[in-house]
């Protein structure tokens, strides 16, 4: 019945298999992880210290640019899919995906898109150096040739995301072993399938407004153009459209791979599951409506300012709690601390921190003040690094043994986390501070009052970026060499996919399991 | 006896140690700025309190979440043979921490809007100052009083590369300030002429997209005189980091004498377009202007960078006829970075860069522009 997987690298050119998808996805985005890093750390070797040493500031904007659009779309977002790839089916008794070959297509994609947008590094005018959020007529009137590859790179990282988000969703809601319902589905599924909405309801948008300014840029339209009768400041309003449910379409996976691993270590089912399910649901849709909150500066009138901020403030109550529900179910546990739950738990803990300044943020007088700011750089730092990045990690520690049979190595798990938290904290934290100091994103050179925080954090980077060198080193010493897991792997965790073999074989659940 | 007095220098050695050591650290304090500052306008004090006040919130509910949450690990570990509880439901405790959260956003945003309402409150000024951001500097009108001039940053090149010691204002200095005075009622008005820029000065909680075809509004009564500075706080292109804002805020009386000093300054300047300089004179001058204002795009030695900035050395304008170069340099390029100079530089001014582009890097033109042919060609003549 079951047949293998075919031999050489046709195995994965022409794989429809959601485990060699996922795995792809994983290693890709892995990949990215550290290109974008490495941009990251030409930065901060930049901001060590005052003065211009290392890089012009051309290009220190076009590293600012490449390390957020590879971070977002590279490392980030792929690795949600890779995860989604690899744990749905197992997690509610399908098969495989709904749509096999059009997830071949949507992973094989990427490469060239990613291929594309390094490759403008090498043009001349140099890569986009607009920032990655590509402020318009920055990015249409003056910005480098390199552009117009820009916009076909996110064309197909849209049509990529478009297209797993459709995936996803049929798989939800097609393929559920009898009896999985859907208030019994794992919270993984459930906020993949409230993200893989929220990616087809932005990604055209984005989509829209790379083409409205490939239009501006060649086709001699005015969509951002005042001169022309167009208004720069539309461009932020799509933009933001698009930009604020991304940031929810990088976290609400995060929330589900953090509430099945809480559990698990806590020994102890997740507090309040309907109202983790109904807060995911409240926190997507208010989503689409504070766009406009990275836009306070603009010069909107009182009423939308008054608007924006209240509806941002709302999102805090659904995100509290969730919080809470975490908090609840850790209480009167009998908790361990291997790796995932360590990720797991600064996880819980740096997030509320980076949801505090976001609470702070969006007090609209106070955001005069902060905007712009390094301030946000480390509010958004906060809730990216450790809410994507660290629950990411956890996922890969908690269920690398059921993907490759064998169990990672504890103490490297653990040496690379406090590495990693001592890390992002050094980096990230000091940035409060410079900022309320009142230091500006994006600039190459600064003021000697933010020479010490400055350094501060480009220690801290270095040490982030050490911590990722064990990661990798443990994942592939786990893969090659490590013990034999067994195939319940933790110490009764709950969900299907701790029911089939480790490492889980080739094809699972041909016949359904049952579901009580 | 002896000991008394041995215990006495023990004491005051100690105590004077402890003054050293709290100067030293009230000076680091200093040095590692840290909070926000309260500033000196009404607005920018109430933001100030807002600030904090939303920090404390955000410290009282860490230390429930977090003590709760580091109680429980404590206490509930494997390791101390605590056996699990299985409750994982409350519809009470759901409805609880939705509606405690939902009274503190109620509390936190009551003040928020009353700020906000003032903060935009733009009405009434007594003095108005039109803003204009340019890729990178920045221009500046004072309104009904015919005095605008432009603030370019004045930190040398030298200090920027690391051959010379950095000064205190480094990177938020410029050459022109603006003047204010003080205790007026100040309404800015912020636009842009390329890119969009951001005009911040923290000390007064101004903080104004530059959008170019649209104007912004905001304000600002400051309390006490001083000079602020700032920074351009929106990502505007290569030197965004490089166009402080400088503000230098007088008592009226030396405000007024400000205007007049700028009034006679720019008359002189008229003046000087009628008079005839010399090829030296100009060269001298137009190499002065080119490194400011030209060399952030073109580069100093006139070879600008490949596909984004074209080359002058040997450029097809700069060594074209003379009509063209000075068009490109009065009005810019049309769908290019390269900006309309006239209103931005004097005739004095583009005549002599016209002049120096033609014969530096071994251009060797030959020919020169007198300001009264700049003026001819804005008139259209």
């Amino acid at each position: 019945m079951a047949h293998g997987p075919a031999k050489g690298f046709t195995r994965w050119l022409y794989t429809t298999n959601h485990k060699d998808i996922g795995s792809m996805y994983l290693w890709f985005s892995f990949a990215m992880f550290f290109l974008g890093g490495m941009f990251a750390l030409v930065i901060r070797a930049e901001l060590f210290q005052p003065g211009l040493q290392i890089v012009e500031p051309n290009f220190f904007n076009q590293m600012t640019t490449m390390h957020g659009l590879v971070m977002v779309f590279g490392a980030v977002m792929p690795a949600f899919v890779g995860l989604a790839n690899w744990m749905v089916p197992l997690m509610i008794g399908a098969p495989d995906m709904a749509l096999p070959r059009m997830n071949n297509w949507s992973f094989w994609i990427l490469p060239f898109a990613f291929a594309m947008l390094s490759s403008t590094l090498f043009m001349q005018g140099g890569a986009p150096n607009f920032g990655w959020t590509f402020y318009a007529p920055l990015s249409t009137t003056y910005a480098p040739p390199s552009v117009t590859f820009f916009i076909f790179a996110i064309h197909i990282m849209g049509a990529s995301s478009i297209m797993g988000a459709i995936n996803i969703i049929a798989t939800i809601l097609n393929m559920r072993a009898p009896g999985m319902t859907l208030m019994k589905m794992p919270l993984f599924v459930w906020t993949w399938l409230i993200t893989a909405f929220l990616l087809i309801a932005v990604m055209p948008v984005l989509a829209g407004v790379v083409t409205m300014m490939l239009m501006d840029i060649h086709f001699g339209t005015s969509f951002f153009d005042a001169a022309g009768g167009g208004d720069p400041v539309l461009f932020q309003h799509v933009f933001w459209f698009f930009g604020h449910p991304e940031v929810y379409i990088m976290i609400l996976p995060a929330f589900g791979i953090v509430s099945a691993i809480i559990p698990t270590f806590a020994r102890k089912p997740l507090f309040g599951y309907a109202s983790m399910v109904y807060a995911t649901a409240a926190i997507a849709i208010l989503s689409f409506v504070v766009w406009a909150h990275h836009m306070f500066t603009v010069g909107m009138p009182i009423a939308g300012e008054l608007f924006f901020m209240w509806a941002t403030m709302l999102i805090s109550v659904p995100t509290g709690v969730k919080v809470f529900n975490w908090v609840a179910t850790m209480f009167k546990g009998s908790m361990t601390f291997e790796t995932p739950m360590l990720f797991s738990i600064a996880f819980v803990i740096l997030f509320t921190i980076g949801g505090f300044s976001g609470l702070m943020l969006a007090i609209a007088p106070a955001d005069f003040q902060y905007h712009d700011t390094y301030f946000v750089v480390a509010h958004f730092h906060y809730v990216l690094v450790p809410g994507a990045i660290f629950s990411i990690t956890a996922g890969v520690y908690y269920w690398l043994p059921k993907w490759c049979g064998n169990m990672y190595n504890e103490t490297m798990g653990k040496i690379h986390f406090w590495l990693a938290f001592i890390g992002l904290n050094v980096t990230f934290f000091p940035m409060h501070f410079s900022g309320l100091a009142g230091m500006p994103r994006r600039i190459p050179d600064y003021n000697l009052m933010f020479a010490d925080w400055n350094m501060i954090s480009s220690v801290g980077a270095f040490l982030f970026g050490a911590a990722q060198v064990v990661f990798l080193y443990n994942v592939i010493a786990t893969i090659v060499s490590g013990k034999k897991a067994t195939d319940e792997v933790w110490d009764n965790p709950e969900g299907l996919e701790w029911t089939v073999a480790s490492p889980a074989p080739y094809h699972t659940f041909a016949e359904p399991p049952e579901v009580k | 006896m002896l000991k008394t007095a041995r215990g006495l220098c023990a004491w005051m050695l100690g105590f004077m140690c402890l003054l050293v050591a709290s100067s030293a650290l009230a000076e680091e304090a200093e040095r590692w700025k840290f909070n926000m500052t309260p500033g000196v306008t009404p607005v920018s004090q109430d933001v100030y309190g807002l600030h904090m006040q939303m920090f404390w919130w955000c410290v009282g509910i860490g230390v429930v979440v977090f003590g709760v949450m580091f109680v429980s690990m404590f206490l509930h570990r494997k390791s101390r043979g605590v056996k699990p509880a299985n409750f994982h439901e409350s519809t009470w405790l759901e409805l609880l921490w939705t509606a405690i959260p939902f009274v503190i956003l109620i509390l936190m945003g009551i003040p928020a809007s009353k700020s906000l309402i003032e903060l935009y409150d733009t009405e009434k000024s007594e003095v108005d100052v039109l803003i204009t951001g340019y890729q990178w500097r920045w221009k500046y009108e004072i309104l009904g009083e015919d005095v605008s001039f432009f603030s370019n940053l004045s930190t040398p090149r030298d200090q920027i590369e690391g051959h010379a010691e950095k000064s205190a204002n480094y990177l938020l200095e410029v050459d022109e300030p603006l003047v204010l005075p003080v205790g007026k009622k100040i309404r800015f008005l912020v636009t842009a002429s390329d890119v969009i820029h951001n005009w911040w000065v923290p000390a007064f909680a101004v903080k104004r997209d530059a959008i170019p075809g649209f104007i912004n509004d905001s304000w600002a009564k400051i309390e006490e005189p001083g000079i602020y500075r700032g920074q351009c706080a929106e990502l505007c292109g290569k030197d965004h980091g490089f166009m402080p804002i400088v503000v230098d805020v007088r008592s009226e009386a030396d405000y007024r004498a400000w205007l007049d000093e700028k009034k006679a300054a720019a008359a002189a300047l008229a003046e000087l377009t009628e008079k005839t300089f010399t090829f030296d004179e100009l060269y001298a001058k137009g190499e002065e202007i080119y490194n400011r204002s030209c060399a952030a795009c073109h580069l100093a030695d006139g070879e600008g960078v490949p596909g984004v900035f074209p080359a002058l050395k040997g450029s097809p304008v700069a060594v074209g006829p003379i009509d063209h170069h000075i068009d490109v340099v009065v009005n810019g390029v049309a769908g290019t970075a390269m900006q309309a100079f006239g209103e931005q530089l004097s005739e004095v001014d583009i005549a002599a860069v016209v002049t120096y582009e033609r014969n530096a890097w071994g251009n060797n033109m030959g020919d020169l522009a007198q300001p009264l042919d700049i003026y001819n060609h804005k008139q259209g003549k």
